[in-house]
């Protein structure tokens, strides 16, 4: 097994009983990167030689006996978190040239964790999109087969974990951004409660759907990252004031007599067959595993996408209004087709006349999208659902429809309206050797939970211990 | 034709707290070398996030309840979209259909009550400095706490608005949270005049704003000048214009900076980089006590306890460091039996600098005045009374515009006492009393 292949626990535990060194580490996964990213194009920028000198760093301050909770591990950030000193495009043309003067939070508390950077990794432009086929610096293709997309908006975050090019990685989900990736690439993704990690310093698409969660490779990886990255912020007035959880701390309890909800909205005949049968296995699966199944009713599900597609171009049209061509070097013409796209679409649903018939009403869904999961889990302790109705699709396949894009997070963008968090676990492959994933979905604050029952049906099937033919 | 001018009033404080509205750079600004009072934040660099000065939303909170608002037990922020070079967020953080504050008044000096619409909290904007061909932008300012104070349109003339911009003026330094101090920008005044058909009932289909003015001075002189350029326009049947123009102090008169064809669409939406805010009863109470005298209280005790006359409360209160400054004379002056009226009379006579000398040397100096100026003021005021009392037809010459009828009377006073009495304060006391 090489090294770039480790998971973090893996990693840790071999720096510290010095089987390797974090100058190894992080070359194994450089020369990974090197070998593979002129084919698979996950990263934008390769940070080798600060993170071959932080690696330096590390190693030497192991060998003091020092112990930071990532000393020494090498993760790759999606292109949104500001870096300071270090490139951060947001894929788009605009940013191309864009060096950020600070750290995002979670970027510092990495770092301050001992974390390496390895390098920022491709997305599609401004988290704009489900395909990673939108980025300004070419689409990033799926490991599994090259043909086919990886999932967007992260799609170098999860391509650049399912094939071993670091250890975790960093993603932004707004209606699936890492949910929807993560399933494609037989990776764990985790979209965190809104409001549990900080935004601050993140580049934002939707402000009041933006969630900053990661890519790992198991579940118990997933617990440990977050357990560097929650907290509050005082530079970000929506994160919550909420004792730190130690996530890791259920993971093993078992999910016997858990009451896990089947939302029956979700699982209909508009499911890809392939789908539909992994999610009927990892239902029997829980079951097995002692876990109480019952179908539930999110009645309003069907207006989260319509809902979804108000609220967020809204935001984004807000929150793109800064790149005015004053600053930051290029200018609005240098925005694709998709950007241009979501600054119509919002600007429109925000003109005066319009606001109350759109925006407004939107934000009335909102509110009944959020009584639906309430409702729910008084019933039950978590839900269950997959990721994406269909299975990975072919480069260009849907580009030229947006309508038809859009419609690929149907499952996910839910979670986001109403700021719940949804891990999303690899379930198996398609009979072409596809990745199809699964969500688990709890109410505000309980990533524990979602741990726990990733971590025993992770432990059943072991699914990520198969990695892609590169 | 008469018309009668209908005035409202935009007025933009900005808040003295240390820091900025949303970030920790320092609110002072003012002179200060271009962009050396910034941060992520308030240059709106990609990713950076608001977060609001509990100070400055108490202070814009306190403004409120200075100027008789009802105070929302729920709040917002709201985004305020526009494009223009000075604001790096392409929005500017406001207040739209939820402000702090609501429904106030400032009573002027007539008993007239000019009505407060909303008082909000924003952010400023960045600075353009303009060099030959060149537009630089200092962000500096960018950020910086303001409170808009907007009223209904219920001036009718410029001495009205004057009056209620010095109340204001008054009331947010009595409060300590503002300068508001003009030709540094801390207070900036928008009237938006239009005049009304005598016996109509309704508005005025139309509305000049005028901005671009700098003191009190101007803005009487813009809103008679806007009354007399509209009149004309009328007078030929027409109608003026729905327009923003700027006050032009070169040339005295008010020119046309843009047409307004209907309202900018501003596509407010609530800011959802900040959770929306709950004040409680409690939380309002508790400012409400934070909120010692206003001015027209300070006004009302001077008169009552001290036993001061209009002239000489009006004058003691219109600072809150004179108020202040007084308050203490008065009891250091209590020790060495110095009554609070000769204090003021000196005070205001002397023309003081209460910055170069201390309440207790300021006693000492009155104590040490010679016996002539002895005479207290209500001892004058009798005296003056009795003359007035038997010298009737002298008050009726007066009255009727014979103004050297005060000159005998002054001889009359002067004549009832053996003691050298001050002329000129006893001159004023008979045109006051004969008023």
């Amino acid at each position: 097994m090489n090294l770039n292949q480790l998971t973090i626990k893996e990693a840790k535990e071999g720096l510290r009983s010095k089987k390797f060194s974090s100058i190894e580490l992080t070359k194994a996964c450089l020369e990974q990167i090197k070998k593979h990213n002129e084919n698979l194009n996950a990263f934008i920028t390769i940070t080798e030689k600060g993170a071959l000198e932080s690696a330096k760093k590390a190693d030497e301050l192991i060998s003091d006996k020092q112990d930071l909770p990532f000393l020494g591990i090498p993760i790759a950030l999606k292109d949104l978190f500001s870096t300071k000193g270090i490139k951060t495009s947001a894929a788009s043309n605009v940013l191309r040239d864009y060096v950020p003067e600070y750290d995002a939070t979670v970027v510092r508390k990495l770092k301050d964790a001992g974390a390496i950077i390895i390098g920022k990794t491709n997305l599609d432009a401004w988290a704009h999109g489900s395909s990673g086929e939108n980025s300004d610096f070419g689409p990033t293709k799926n490991p599994w087969n090259k043909e086919y997309v990886p999932g967007g908006s992260s799609s170098g975050s999860a391509v650049s974990v399912a094939s071993d090019m670091c250890i975790v990685s960093t993603g932004t989900d707004t209606g699936g951004s890492i949910r929807l990736p993560a399933s494609f690439n037989n990776v764990v993704g985790l979209k965190p409660t809104y409001g549990r990690v900080s935004r601050y310093g993140i580049i934002a698409m939707a402000s009041s759907l933006d969630s900053i969660g990661h890519f790992t490779k198991t579940v118990e990886d997933s617990a440990l990252f977050l357990n560097i990255t929650a907290g509050q912020d005082k530079f970000d007035a929506s994160t919550l004031l909420n004792p730190i959880d130690n996530f890791t701390k259920d993971l093993n309890k078992g999910i016997k007599g858990l009451k896990i909800g089947i939302p029956k909205e979700f699982v209909t005949s508009d499911l890809d067959k392939e789908v539909k049968v992994k999610f009927e296995e990892s239902v029997k699966l829980l079951v097995d595993l002692g876990a109480i199944i019952s179908e539930i009713s999110l009645p309003h599900t069907e207006y989260g996408i319509a809902a979804y597609y108000i609220i967020q171009p809204s935001e984004v049209s807000s929150n793109l209004a800064r790149y005015d061509g004053i600053r930051y070097g290029n200018d609005r013409s240098f925005f694709g087709d998709e950007a241009k796209r979501r600054i119509m679409l919002g600007t429109f649903t925000l003109s005066s006349g319009y606001y109350d018939a759109y925006y407004k009403k939107a934000m009335a869904v909102r509110t009944l999208i959020k009584k639906d999961f309430e409702n729910a889990f008084q019933k039950v302790n978590a839900l269950i659902s997959p990721v994406c109705p269909t299975l990975p699709w072919k480069l260009e396949e849907k580009i030229n429809d947006p309508l038809k894009m859009y419609l690929s997070d149907v499952l996910t963008v839910t979670a986001n309206i109403a700021g719940i968090p949804s891990l999303s676990i690899p379930a198996g492959f398609s009979t072409n050797n596809m990745p199809i994933g699964i969500q688990i979905m709890g109410k505000q604050l309980s990533e524990s939970l979602l741990f726990q029952i990733g971590n025993a049906f992770e432990k059943q099937t072991n699914f990520y211990k198969q990695k892609p033919k590169l | 034709m008469n018309y009668k001018p209908i005035i409202g009033l935009e007025v933009h404080v900005e808040l003295k707290t240390k820091s900025k509205m949303f970030c920790g750079c320092s609110a002072d600004y003012f002179g200060k070398t271009p962009n050396t009072h910034t941060c992520p934040v308030c240059l709106g660099l990609p990713g950076a996030l608001p977060v609001p000065n509990k100070t400055a939303i108490n202070w814009c909170i306190m403004i409120g309840l200075a100027l008789n608002c009802k105070i929302a037990n729920f709040s917002k922020f709201d985004r305020k979209n526009y494009f223009y070079p000075d604001l790096p967020k392409g929005y500017q953080i406001s207040q739209y259909d939820q402000p702090f504050c609501l429904k106030g008044f400032i009573e002027l000096s007539d008993g007239k009550k000019i009505g407060i619409t909303r008082v909000h909290m924003e952010e400023d904007t960045g600075k353009l400095i303009h060099q030959d061909v060149n537009s630089l932008i200092d962000f500096n300012r960018s950020g910086v706490p303001l409170v808009e104070i907007v009223t209904e349109p219920d001036f009718e003339n410029a001495k009205e608005v004057v009056e209620y911009l010095k109340k204001l003026q008054q009331i947010v330094r009595y409060l300590n949270v503002s300068d508001a101090n003009m030709e540094k920008g801390n207070m900036r005044l928008e009237p938006n005049i239009s005049l009304q058909k005598e016996n109509a009932k309704e508005l005025p289909i139309y509305k000049v704003e005028v901005k671009n003015i700098n003191s009190f001075r101007f803005v009487e002189k813009a809103i008679d000048f806007e009354i007399k350029r509209q009149t004309k326009i009328l007078n030929n049947n027409d109608n003026p214009i729905q327009e923003t123009r700027g006050w032009n102090e070169n040339k005295q008169e008010s020119v046309p900076q843009r047409v307004k064809e209907e309202a900018n669409d501003y596509r407010y939406f609530p800011e959802p980089d900040i959770p929306p805010l709950n004040f409680s009863q409690s939380n309002i109470l508790s400012l409400k006590s934070q909120i010692q005298d206003s001015p027209n209280q300070t006004f009302e005790r001077f008169k009552k306890d001290y036993n001061l006359n209009e002239y000489s409360a009006k004058i003691l209160t219109k600072e809150k460091v004179i108020a202040d400054y007084f308050d203490e004379s008065v009891m250091v002056g209590k020790k060495h039996d110095v009554n609070p009226n000769k204090i003021a009379n000196y005070l205001i006579n002397k023309n003081i600098d209460i910055n170069l000398t201390l309440p207790a040397q300021l006693i000492k100096d009155i104590l040490s005045l010679p016996k002539s100026a002895e005479i207290e003021e209500s001892e004058l005021r009798k005296m003056v009374n009795n003359v007035l009392k038997e010298n009737e037809k002298a008050i009726k010459d007066y009255k009727s515009g014979k103004e050297m009828a005060i000159m005998f009377l002054l001889g009359q006073v002067m004549k009832t006492s053996k003691l050298k009495l001050n002329a000129s304060k006893i001159k004023e006391l008979l045109k006051e009393m004969l008023q």
